[in-house]
């Protein structure tokens, strides 16, 4: 039995307890992932639910109640320290995500989301497939920053990657690149999503600055815990609109 | 046609000597024009590429190369200043200019036209991916490796990618190597070393307490690292009090020392640099000439350096990636003053922010956030309050921000926390206003 790392309550009464589960914290978060973890879990809180953490970890238990998933990049050794573990929770992870469970999967782990990962050298290894996309390892890295827009919004962040990934036919692009490289550098596309799953390149990390990706997610998993409508609090985020419309306007200007 | 080898030869030293003249004469424009210190390095290093060979293996006492993620250049100094103190000659790059080049620039001013320097060793600190291409050129004698951290990711990829690159400038290295022993990134490269080259540790006594974590957790668990246990070759610090050490090799103790740098993470560097220092030295090593060199050495600027403005300190902080930002807020959290935070996000600074989020700065909490400023600081003050650490203002304008800043706190010690860009503006106006020493005229 898995034991949650932390459990916050709001000040007021709450509204509810949503279980967020950031999938291997220790090899697959580099690059501020944690980020997303603690963005979502105050921001849950601030909305005035409790939020349950769970940190899983390669061999353990995988949370009984999982109702928001988070997972990040990592570096080759990371990967191959998760892979058995993720091919033992493979079916709760695929049953999760047809069921509508928000999942928020980052580089790494948005790679092992997809079909394929096909390295350098021409060896598949084979992903969870909930994701209907296929990653090239490749020589050169695609690092900068990126802007999007998306069915949340304009939102921006840092990418760094060395994998090229395709879509398949009909599965939908997280967002369509207006600055930086994106899923490939060639068609436009970033990311990938279906239904409540998110898989993309964007680091940042991603949430902090682009609160309405993270409030989507929230609105998600609080219906899925709650069986009621999301009831958002009404948040301050002059600070998040401050730091990515700048950071917008500077990537645009310097690709025009 | 086959050359002559004599005629190969003149040509050779001509051609060496066109490139130290030719970097001369750049560094004289590059001073008149108050230019960067890279850039007369530039153009030898177009002429020559072999100026930096002909010149350094000839030193007598070798070519020592610091190197890792955090605390190169104040443990360089703190090298330098010790092997120094044995009235040896050093030739050591102190513009914090870590690249290659930078390396030619320091070394054009004191180098002869046939490409004689006047030192007896070379102690340079070189960032990972330089110091590779370095070894490339010159053999490295010894090689000091502090630390593997995530830094700049954005350049060197993966933090896997950057303690291969220690490794193999460690394995191209002919006479001896330091490795901290707490680190296990860079304490696994003992094991690929040829034979015959020898390997010293620095550390912290494990039987020191109270000491915090430093290093970035390595999640490669599965090859358990065992390090020797020490033997007296090995330096390992023993922190007395907050600002009071002792290193001790075996029964010998040099200390007890008190740096001018406060914090474990100076003091750790004066334990890497007096291991290196026995390593280079040998018999010759003199605990009370490394004490002596110790107690002198001044911060390098931006690192804990501190400015008196308006009769009153200012510290400057240089802050580039979690663990060294971790090690910072730990090292000054025990005495809260108005704290101001710039963040840029040029290539030297690292162009990914989001390192910011590895950081906890929940020690700020109760004293708050004066001042966040440069180009990303919204985004700081926007990271900040994920911490619940209050926030006063934001001005992104580091020359208004630090006019603000330092209005609003005339009668208090205050401290600055920036990275590497945001630390050379700040730097230049607080010169430009209190007379500090210019970039590269600092006392070597």
């Amino acid at each position: 039995m898995s034991m949650p790392r932390a459990h916050l309550r709001p000040t007021g009464p709450s509204k509810g307890a949503v279980h967020l589960v950031h999938l291997y914290p220790r090899e697959m978060s580099i690059y501020g992932d944690l980020g997303n973890t603690r963005c979502l879990a105050a921001r849950i809180v601030r909305h005035g639910y409790e939020c349950v953490v769970h940190d899983h970890h390669p061999g353990a238990d995988f949370p009984e109640q999982a109702h928001l998933l988070m997972g990040g990049g990592g570096q080759d050794s990371g990967q191959s320290r998760v892979e058995a573990d993720l091919e033992a929770i493979a079916g709760r992870l695929r049953a999760l995500a047809g069921d509508g469970v928000p999942m928020l999967m980052i580089c790494g782990m948005y790679q092992m989301f997809g079909h394929a990962f096909i390295t350098h050298d021409g060896v598949e290894l084979p992903g969870l497939g909930i994701l209907d996309v296929t990653t090239r390892g490749q020589s050169t890295r695609m690092i900068g920053g990126i802007v999007l827009d998306t069915d949340f919004g304009e939102v921006v962040g840092f990418e760094n990657h060395s994998g090229a990934t395709v879509l398949g036919t009909g599965q939908a692009p997280f967002g369509r690149v207006r600055a930086g490289h994106g899923n490939n550098g060639t068609d436009g596309t970033e990311g990938a999503r279906t239904a409540n799953v998110i898989g993309c390149y964007v680091h940042g990390p991603i949430l902090p600055a682009n609160p309405a990706v993270a409030d989507g997610l929230i609105a998600a998993a609080v219906e899925r815990a709650t069986g009621r409508a999301f009831e958002p609090a009404q948040l301050d985020d002059a600070l998040a609109t401050q730091a990515r419309t700048r950071q917008i306007a500077r990537l645009l200007r310097a690709g025009a | 046609m086959t050359v002559p080898a004599a005629e190969a030869r003149v040509w050779g030293v001509l051609r060496t000597t066109a490139a130290i003249l030719a970097g001369k004469a750049t560094r004289y424009a590059a001073r008149l024009r108050g230019g960067g210190s890279a850039a007369p390095g530039l153009v030898a290093e177009r002429i020559d590429p072999r100026l930096l060979a002909h010149t350094l293996s000839s030193l007598p006492l070798g070519v020592v190369v610091v190197s890792g993620t955090n605390g190169k250049t104040t443990t360089t100094k703190m090298l330098a200043a010790i092997v120094r103190a044995h009235g040896i000659r050093v030739f050591t790059n102190p513009t914090g200019s870590n690249f290659t080049r930078g390396v030619i620039s320091a070394m054009l001013p004191e180098v002869s036209p046939t490409g004689r320097l006047a030192a007896d060793v070379a102690i340079l600190e070189l960032d990972e991916w330089h110091a590779l291409q370095f070894a490339k050129v010159v053999t490295p004698t010894h090689a000091l490796l502090l630390n593997v951290a995530r830094d700049q990711l954005d350049r060197f990829a993966e933090i896997d990618t950057t303690a291969r690159l220690l490794a193999t400038l460690a394995a191209a290295t002919s006479s001896s190597v330091v490795l901290n022993r707490d680190d296990a990134f860079v304490a696994r490269i003992a094991a690929g070393l040829p034979d015959g080259v020898e390997v010293r540790y620095f550390g912290v006594d494990p039987l020191a307490t109270d000491v915090p974590a430093l290093h970035e957790a390595d999640v490669r668990f599965g090859d358990e690292l065992v390090v020797p246990d020490p033997t007296p070759r090995d330096g390992l610090l023993h922190p007395q009090d907050a600002r009071d050490f002792e290193i001790r090799f075996g029964e010998q103790a040099v200390g007890p020392v008190r740096l001018h740098q406060r914090g474990l993470a100076a003091m750790i560097n004066a334990t890497a640099a007096t291991t290196a220092a026995q390593a280079l030295l040998g018999r010759d090593f003199r605990p009370e000439a490394a004490i002596e060199a110790l107690r002198a050495v001044r911060p390098p600027f931006g690192r804990g350096e501190v400015i008196v403005v308006d009769g009153q300190p200012l510290e400057l902080v240089l802050v580039k990636n979690p663990a060294g930002f971790t090690v910072a807020l730990g090292t000054y959290g025990a005495e809260p003053v108005p704290t101001m935070i710039a963040i840029n996000d040029d290539y030297a600074d690292g162009q990914d922010v989001s390192w910011l989020y590895d950081v906890s700065f929940e020690s700020l909490r109760s004293q708050g956030v004066a001042m966040c400023s440069g180009v990303r600081g919204y985004d700081m003050a926007l990271r900040l309050s994920y911490d619940d650490v209050p926030v006063d203002a934001v001005e992104l304008d580091l020359q208004a921000a630090l006019d603000r800043f330092t209005a609003a706190y005339p009668g208090s010690p205050k401290r600055l926390f920036c990275t590497y860009t945001a630390m050379m503006s700040l730097r230049r106006t607080l010169a430009a206003r209190h007379g500090l020493a210019q970039f590269g005229e600092e006392d070597a």
